[in-house]
C-alpha cells in the first residue's frame, strides 16, 4: 500500500518550500504564526527587566527562580491544555493538587516513605480527575459545573484530611525536597521534571493518536463521533490526564515548600487557564499548542518577577495581568482573521 | 402587491438564483414548487431581508423596496415563519409572540397588556385555548406553529412566507392550518406556501410558480387545475446534464456479490418504522424520499449513531448499535451535513483523511506520520482532489472537494459498507460527475453502497436498486432502471405506489 521508505524531506507542499518550516506539522503554520507574538512579548519583558534592574534581573538565580516558580503551575497548564483543546474546562486544578498534597503527606502515608508519598500524590490527583472525567463523559454533566463542584470538594476533603494544618514532611523523607534542593547545571531537580512534562506533552499531542484525536473531539465532537471515536471514553481520559498533571504539580509544591496544605495551589486554575488561553488555545477546543501555553505561562511569570524585583504593588500586578489577558486575545482575534479563507 | 423581477443571487461558488420572477397578489395563497436545491430557500432569505439580492427589483404595493435586514423587512409587513421555528423554548407565549417589540414602557415590561394582546391575537387564530403564559417549550408542535403565525400577526404582516408549514403536523392539524390561512387570506393577507404535497397545494394554493435551478419556469399556474404531469415536468426538465457512469452489466437474477448489509424490521419512533431492505456488496442501493421521509434517518440508524429496534446484519453478523463499533467493523458514514458532521475544517486534508482509520497507522499510539501523508497523498491523487496539497487546511478546499475527503476517509481500512448522505450537497456540476465516478468506482471494488440523496435523478441514475421512502416507511423498491423521474416524484409527492 504505502511506501514507509520514501523520505520525509518531499512532503511539504511543492514549490513553497519554505526553510525552516515544520515540516509536514498539520499546525505548522499556526503554531508560527501564533508563537511570533508571544516571543516578542517575552524578549519586551526581559528589556524591561534588564533595563530596570539590570543587576538583580539576569543572574542565574533569578532566572532560576523564575523556572522553579513556573514549574508547578506549568505541569499543570500542560493538562490545562489537553482539556482545553479537546472542548472542555477544568477548574479543579488547584483544589486537586491541594488534595494531593495533603495525601502524600498524611503522617499514615509519610511512614512509607518518599517514594510511595509521589506515588500517592499521583494517583489521588488522576483518580479524582478520572472522577470529573467519568462525571462529565458519562453523567452528561457540563465540564464547568462538574470541576467547580471539584474544586469546592477536593477542597473541603483536603481540609479535612489535614484538620486545617499544615503537614510537614518529615525528615526522614527529606527525598522529596531535595527534588527542589538538588541542582544539577545549576538548576533545580524540579525545572527537569517540569521541562520531560512539557516534552512529554507536546509528544503525546502532536505525535500520537490520542493528541490527534484530542483535536478531532474539540474541533468537533459530531464528527469526531461519526468517524468512529469513542468521544465518550477520550473526554473522560482528557480529565484523568488533567488529574494526573495535578498529581505532579502536587509532589512539586511539596518539594518548594517542604509541605502538605489545603491552601496550596489556591486560583491555580485561573493562572493555568489564562495561560492556555494567552498561548493562543481556543477555549472553544480543537485548536492550540503546549509550546503556546508554556509561553503563555512564561509570560505570567516574567511579570510576577519584575514586578517584585522592582518592589511594585502586587495590585498593580494583578491588573498588568488582567490587561495582558484581554491584549493577547484580542491580537490573536486579528490573527485568526487574517487567516482565514 | 409583491412584484419581484430577476432577483439574483451569488454565493461564492454557486448562483443560487439566476433570474426569479415572483408577482404575489393581495389575499392569496401563493405556491412555490420546485425540487430541493432549486433556490426555494434562497428566495424566501430574499423576501425575509436574510440576503440581499446581487441584480432584480422588488416592489411592494408599487414601491421600490430593498429590504437591507430582517427588521426591515418586518418594518414592511413580510413575516416569516420557517421550516425550523425559531421560537425560544424558555420564554412565555406572550413573549415569544412580541419577542423584539414588547409592551413595555423605559425597559419595563407590561406583562398584563403583553398577555392581553396575546390572548387577542391568539382568538382570531382560533386558539384561546393556548394560555399567553405557558412557556413554549411545552407546547406541542402545532401550538407551536400557532405561536409562530401570531407572532407573524403582531407585526401586522400583509405578507406571510410559510415554508413548509405543514412537515411537522399531524393531518387534523393540517386542517386547522388551512382554516386560520384561509382567515388570514380573507382579511387580504398574502401568503406564499412552500410545501412538497401537491395535495395541500391543491387544496390551499391559489395560483404556483415553479423554480429550477434558481430560474422561474412558470409564474402564476392556476393551482387548482394545471395537471400533475405539467408540474412535475415543470420541475424536472432540466438544462443541466447528469453524466453518470454507466452501471456494470450485471447478470440478470445472478446476485452480483455476497450481501454486505441485511436490515429486519429496522424502527425509529417519529422518524420510519419497519423498514427491511439488503445491500450486496458491489451494489448501490439509493433511498429516495422527501425531507422527513426518514431517508437520512435510516442511515444514522444502521450506522448506530441513532437508536431505533430491528436488526442490523453486517457480513451475517448481527452489529450491537453502536458507531465505534460499526467503524471498526466496515462501515463508514458520509453525513449530509459536511462541515459540522464531518470535517475538522481547521485541521489538514491528511488528518481528515486518516481520521476514520487512526489506530492503523499507530504502534501503541504512535502515529506513523509519513505513512499517513503517504496515504493521504496516494488517496489525494486518486481521488483527484484539488489543489494537490494533503497539508492545505480542508476549509480552504471546494465543497466538492471536501466531499472527495469525507470518501477518501472511508477508502482507507477494509470498508464492507458505505453511507452515503447526500454527498453532492453544495458541489457544483462538473464535480459532480466525478464523485459520481468515485461512489461507482467504489463500489466495483466490492463496497456495498447506500446512498441517500434529495435528487430523484442522481438516485436513479447512481444507484442500482431504488427504494422508495414516504412518511417513514418503504413504498416502492425496484430496480433503477424500470423508474423514471416522474413515477418516483408521483409517489414520493402523492404517495402513489407503483
Amino acid at each position: 500500500m504505502s511506501d514507509p521508505t520514501k523520505p520525509r524531506s518531499d512532503t511539504g507542499p511543492p514549490g513553497i518550500a519554505l526553510p525552516g518550516r515544520a515540516g509536514g506539522n498539520p499546525l505548522g503554520r499556526l503554531t508560527e504564526a501564533g508563537h511570533m507574538g508571544l516571543l516578542v512579548a517575552i524578549a519586551l519583558l526581559v528589556v524591561v527587566g534588564l533595563v530596570t534592574k539590570p543587576a538583580a534581573f539576569a543572574t542565574t538565580s533569578n532566572l532560576v527562580s523564575i523556572l522553579s516558580l513556573a514549574a508547578t503551575i506549568g505541569v499543570i497548564t500542560v493538562g490545562a491544555t489537553f482539556v482545553i483543546i479537546g472542548g472542555g474546562i477544568d477548574l479543579s486544578v488547584g483544589a486537586i493538587m491541594a488534595l494531593a498534597s495533603v495525601w502524600a503527606t498524611t503522617v499514615a502515608t509519610q511512614e512509607f516513605g518518599p517514594v510511595v508519598m509521589a506515588i500517592c500524590a499521583i494517583l489521588v490527583g488522576t483518580g479524582t480527575g478520572l472522577v470529573n472525567g467519568l462525571l462529565i463523559a458519562y453523567g452528561r454533566l457540563v465540564p464547568f459545573i462538574a470541576t467547580l463542584a471539584m474544586l469546592v470538594a477536593a477542597r473541603g476533603l483536603a481540609q479535612r484530611m489535614s484538620d486545617r494544618k499544615t503537614q510537614l514532611i518529615q525528615p526522614e523523607n527529606s527525598a522529596i525536597v531535595e527534588l527542589s534542593t538538588t541542582r544539577v547545571l545549576g538548576v533545580p531537580l524540579l525545572v527537569y521534571i517540569f521541562a520531560l512534562v512539557v516534552a512529554l506533552g507536546w509528544v503525546l499531542l502532536n505525535r500520537t493518536t490520542f493528541g490527534r484525536r484530542t483535536y478531532a473531539v474539540g474541533g468537533n465532537p459530531e464528527a469526531a463521533r461519526l468517524a468512529g471515536i469513542d468521544v465518550r471514553r477520550h473526554t473522560m481520559l482528557l480529565y484523568a490526564l488533567s488529574g494526573l498533571c495535578c498529581g505532579i504539580a502536587a509532589v512539586l509544591i511539596m518539594a518548594r515548600t517542604t509541605t502538605g496544605s489545603s491552601t496550596h495551589g489556591d486560583l491555580y486554575e485561573l493562572d493555568a487557564i489564562a495561560a492556555v488561553i494567552i498561548g493562543g488555545t481556543l477555549l472553544t477546543g480543537g485548536r492550540g499548542t503546549i509550546i503556546g501555553s508554556i509561553l503563555g505561562l512564561l509570560i505570567f511569570t516574567l511579570i510576577t518577577n519584575l514586578f517584585i524585583l522592582n518592589g511594585l504593588n502586587t495590585s498593580d500586578q494583578l491588573i498588568a495581568k488582567g490587561l495582558i489577558i484581554v491584549v493577547a486575545v484580542l491580537l490573536q482575534r486579528r490573527n485568526l482573521k487574517e487567516r482565514a479563507p | 402587491m409583491l412584484v419581484m423581477r430577476g432577483i439574483v443571487k451569488q454565493f461564492p461558488g454557486v448562483r443560487a438564483l439566476d433570474g426569479v420572477d415572483l408577482d404575489v397578489r393581495a389575499g392569496e395563497v401563493h405556491c412555490l414548487l420546485g425540487q430541493n436545491g432549486a433556490g426555494k430557500s434562497t428566495l424566501i432569505k430574499v423576501m425575509a431581508g436574510v440576503h440581499q439580492p446581487d441584480e432584480g427589483t422588488v416592489e411592494f404595493n408599487g414601491q421600490r423596496v430593498r429590504p437591507s435586514g430582517p427588521n426591515d423587512a418586518i418594518k414592511l409587513g413580510f413575516a416569516t415563519i420557517y421550516q425550523e421555528l425559531d421560537l425560544v423554548d424558555g420564554l412565555s407565549v406572550t413573549d415569544n409572540i412580541f419577542l423584539g417589540h414588547e409592551h413595555a414602557r423605559l425597559g419595563f415590561v407590561n406583562r398584563a397588556a403583553g398577555n392581553r394582546a396575546a390572548r387577542q391575537v391568539l382568538e382570531r387564530l382560533g386558539h384561546p385555548e393556548i394560555r399567553p403564559t405557558t412557556e413554549v417549550g411545552r407546547l406541542s408542535p402545532a401550538a407551536k406553529q400557532v405561536v409562530s403565525m401570531a407572532r407573524a400577526l403582531s407585526h401586522d404582516a400583509r405578507l406571510i412566507i410559510m415554508d413548509e408549514p405543514s412537515a411537522a403536523l399531524a393531518h387534523d392539524e393540517v386542517a386547522n392550518l388551512f382554516r386560520i390561512i384561509r382567515e388570514l387570506t380573507s382579511q387580504g393577507v398574502a401568503v406564499v406556501y412552500i410545501s412538497h404535497r401537491l395535495e395541500e397545494i391543491r387544496e390551499i394554493g391559489d395560483r404556483v410558480t415553479v423554480l429550477k435551478d434558481g430560474r422561474t419556469v412558470a409564474v402564476g399556474l392556476p393551482a387548482r387545475d394545471t395537471p400533475t404531469s405539467q408540474i412535475v415536468s415543470l420541475m424536472t426538465g432540466r438544462n443541466v446534464e447528469y453524466v453518470f457512469p454507466p452501471r456494470p452489466e450485471a447478470p440478470a437474477g445472478g446476485p452480483p456479490g455476497e450481501e454486505v448489509l441485511r436490515v429486519e424490521g429496522l424502527t425509529s419512533p417519529g422518524a420510519f418504522r419497519d423498514v427491511s431492505f439488503a445491500v450486496r456488496a458491489g451494489e448501490i442501493v439509493g433511498l429516495a424520499g422527501l425531507v422527513g421521509s426518514g431517508r437520512s434517518e435510516i442511515l444514522e440508524a444502521v450506522y448506530g449513531a441513532r437508536p431505533s429496534s430491528g436488526r442490523v446484519v453486517l457480513s451475517g453478523k448481527q452489529v450491537r448499535k453502536s458507531v465505534v463499533g460499526n467503524v471498526r467493523r466496515g462501515m463508514g458514514l458520509a453525513p449530509e451535513e459536511r462541515k459540522a458532521q464531518a470535517l475538522l475544517l481547521d485541521q489538514s486534508v491528511t488528518a481528515n483523511i486518516t481520521l476514520g482509520s487512526l489506530p492503523g497507522f499507530a504502534k501503541f499510539g504512535w502515529l506513523d506520520r509519513t505513512r499517513e501523508r503517504a496515504e493521504a497523498e496516494r488517496l489525494a491523487k486518486a481521488l483527484d482532489i484539488r489543489p494537490p496539497d494533503p497539508e492545505r487546511p480542508v476549509k480552504t478546499l471546494s465543497g466538492g472537494n471536501q466531499q472527495k475527503a469525507v470518501l477518501a476517509r472511508w477508502l482507507l481500512g477494509s470498508r464492507k459498507l458505505l453511507l452515503l448522505d447526500e454527498p453532492t450537497r453544495g458541489v457544483d456540476v462538473g464535480a459532480r460527475a466525478e464523485l459520481y465516478a468515485v461512489i461507482r468506482d467504489l463500489a466495483d471494488r466490492g463496497i456495498g453502497v447506500l446512498l441517500v440523496s434529495s435528487e430523484v435523478p442522481e438516485v436513479l441514475g447512481l444507484a442500482d436498486r431504488v427504494l422508495v421512502l414516504r412518511e417513514g416507511s418503504v413504498i416502492h423498491e425496484g430496480d433503477a432502471r424500470e423508474l423514471d423521474e416522474h413515477l418516483v416524484l408521483d409517489m414520493i409527492m402523492n404517495g402513489r405506489a407503483a
